[in-house]
């Protein structure tokens, strides 16, 4: 009975492809797996708009959106029904072709990104065999998109946001490639169904996951620092800042097109929760071994609310970074603890398991996580700040 | 020549074209990323998964938009008095088609049926494995000048204020 | 014309246009961009014949590609970076105005 519910999906589609002749099957196979992927996250996109907004109300002492529906669960109806009627304002020295092609490459990336991601028990559209360097190659057009929509605009606001988001996300995304390389070394694999499969396993009552290890702790809480960062969300959002820089790239967007970028960043958001429920915290698999009557499918969406909601109140609790700050964070912090992380998980692998192998990680994991923040934090002295340009 | 290699050369010669057309310098980068992704289907549909993904994110993820913050920086979005084309373009131009007139007979007069198409596809494994045994001698020479054209990149682009004429 | 003629062809008029970019444009960034991409029309030349090629299971091909990829990615840093010292020099990326050295 666990097994039909967990495969419910599975065998829906392998029986509406009976109905099919053989030769449409490939086709129709393809969309038939594509179309719940465009159905949920767009619909996981709605609702976290509307937790979001209830979420960053209550933790500043407000209630969030309560006019639209009970407890303004309508929201999100009400706020497409707003983008889709304004009007779509083009500047007349913006490049039109480009202006307009922004939003859809950026877009399409996002839902690109999930054909890797495995839902469940056999449930992953492409089972690619290199599947997370191409969800990291996904990752890296979004970079393009987002200079498009900065420089098409003609405005300074717009490429002054632009620039800073592309040089953030370059920065941030080395650690995020190096935190993933620890999790390939020690499952052997890019394929992301292997990655989970691995984790799936358990011992008495505890799982298998990565994040049950020094190194995957650590590579978790830096790859979870560098998704924040790739989605330029809060703290790392000064490229989108609203008290800043109006709104950065998108600033001469309206209507659709705007939300269109909303949505992508969203779906980024989710794309990289995704990857790192795969890489480090077991994928579909259940947290103990008795719950696994759970259907595989409950288990991930269930982790991608908790880090969605995780995500939220990081927003909402701490301040921004400035541009400098997230620089050094970036190049003088997270990645020397990235390539520290490789190192520790290159001798996890080959230590013997026990408890020995618990305490030498560890400790290879904290003492350079002290020393790097102690010279982090060191003062630097007040001076006339410098600029430099090209010329 | 199946529907889908045409469609893929048509990507690829047509954003090509258009890069080394085009009077903006950003819709060059523009139309150049098109023909790099065009290039990453052809390494996808002759089956190597791993330089394909590879493709995009070091050429579309990286080079492309390094070359838009070079422009950026060098303030050339603005088109020069004098074309776009060089004062020799005609030499230029003699030469390319000059090059393509050989190489294109070089390659149609080949005999008959070729090869047949082999089912290739290595797993990256494979490649794993020969790049820590056969090939380990040439990855470490590739890191060594990674290594050294990263910090000979930032030596020559920094700004030096004691050279400031 | 079978499959790999087809692919040598696309990739002789890749390299031909990126050199005949590279030789013609003014702009000193095109010109690096004209040779990024004749090294990937090299690039395509290595994957259709490791493709076509024998059906020994080498993977030279593809060894190669991703090496020249790194290559060229490194390549292209460096030329970047030397378009932006002479931009410095000379404030202009206008090859043709580059000529101090000429006569």
């Amino acid at each position: 009975m666990t097994q039909t519910v967990d495969q419910i999906f599975v065998l829906g589609k392998h029986w509406l492809l009976e109905y099919v002749p053989i030769a449409a099957k490939p086709i129709v196979s393809a969309v038939l797996s594509v179309i719940p992927i465009m159905v949920a996250f767009p619909l996981l996109f709605a609702i976290t708009t509307w937790l979001e907004r209830k979420g960053l109300g209550r933790m500043q002492n407000r209630l969030g959106p309560n006019r639209t529906g009970p407890m303004g669960l309508c929201q999100p109806i009400a706020d497409g029904i707003k983008s889709l009627t304004k009007e779509d304002i083009v500047p007349l020295t913006a490049d039109h072709v480009v202006h307009f092609l922004a939003p859809l490459l950026l877009v399409a990336a996002a839902f690109l990104a999930y054909a890797v991601l495995p839902v469940g028990r056999n449930m992953v559209l492409v089972n690619l065999d290199a599947g997370v360097l191409f969800f990291f190659a996904v990752g890296s057009v979004v970079e393009l998109a987002v200079f498009m929509a900065g420089w098409s605009s003609r405005s300074k606001y717009s490429l002054l946001g632009a620039m800073r988001a592309i040089a953030q996300m370059i920065s941030y995304e080395v650690p995020l490639v190096l935190a993933t390389v620890a999790v390939i070394m020690q499952s052997g694999s890019l394929s992301t169904v292997e990655i989970v499969e691995r984790q799936a396993g358990y011992t008495g009552l505890l799982p298998h996951w990565y994040v049950f290890t020094p190194w995957g702790i650590l590579g978790f809480i830096l790859f979870m620092i560098a998704a924040t960062a790739e989605s330029n969300r809060s703290p790392f959002d000064l490229p989108e800042g609203e008290s800043e820089i109006i709104a950065g790239y998108y600033i001469e967007y309206s209507g659709f097109k705007f939300a269109l970028f909303f949505l992508g960043e969203y779906l980024g958001m989710f794309a990289t929760s995704g990857i790192a429920i795969t890489l480090f915290l077991g994928g579909w698999s259940a947290p103990l071994s008795v719950l696994t009557f759970i259907p595989s499918w409950i288990w991930f969406f269930a982790k991608l609310l908790v880090l969605i909601c995780i995500f939220i109140w990081i927003r909402g609790t701490l301040p921004r970074l400035r541009m400098d700050q997230l620089m050094s964070f970036a190049w003088e912090f997270i990645l020397p603890m990235a390539l520290i992380n490789m190192f520790v998980a290159g001798v996890w692998h080959f230590m013997a398991s026990g408890f020995v192998r618990w305490i030498a990680c560890a400790t290879l994991v904290i003492v350079p996580c002290v020393v790097l923040s102690a010279l982090l934090k060191r003062k630097k002295k007040l001076q006339l700040r410098t600029y430099s340009f090209a010329e | 020549m199946t529907v889908s290699f045409l469609i893929i050369a048509i990507m690829v010669a047509g954003g090509t074209a258009a890069a080394m057309v085009l009077r903006n310098p950003i819709h060059c980068i523009l139309a150049l990323t098109v023909s790099f992704a065009g290039i990453a289907a052809l390494y996808l549909k002759l089956g190597g998964q791993f330089v394909g993904f590879t493709q995009i994110m070091v050429y579309v993820g990286a080079v492309a938009i390094l070359a838009v913050f070079a422009i950026m920086m060098t303030q050339s979005r603005r088109i020069p008095v004098a074309g776009i084309f060089s004062r020799n373009a005609s030499v230029g131009l003699f030469t390319a088609s000059a090059v393509f007139a050989v190489l294109g007979w070089a390659i149609l007069s080949q005999p008959g049926n070729g090869p047949a198409m082999q089912n290739t596809s290595v797993s990256v494994q494979q490649i794993g494995g020969s790049l820590m045994h056969e090939y380990v001698l040439p990855l470490e020479i590739v890191g060594l000048l990674l290594t050294a054209a990263l910090i000979g990149a930032v030596v020559i682009a920094m700004d030096r204020k004691e050279d400031a004429e | 014309m079978n499959g790999l003629q087809a692919c040598l062809l696309l990739s002789a008029l890749l390299f031909a246009i990126g050199l005949a970019g590279a030789l013609t444009r003014r702009n000193a960034i095109l010109v690096l961009i004209g040779i990024e991409l004749m090294l990937n029309a090299a690039n395509i030349n290595f994957i259709a014949f490791w493709h076509y090629g024998a059906a020994t299971p080498r993977i030279t091909g593809v060894m190669f590609a991703v090496f020249s990829i790194a290559v060229a990615a490194a390549e292209a840093a460096v030329g970047l970076a030397i378009i932006l010292a002479a931009y410095r020099r000379s404030r202009t990326t206008d090859l043709d105005a580059m000529n101090s050295l000429k006569g």
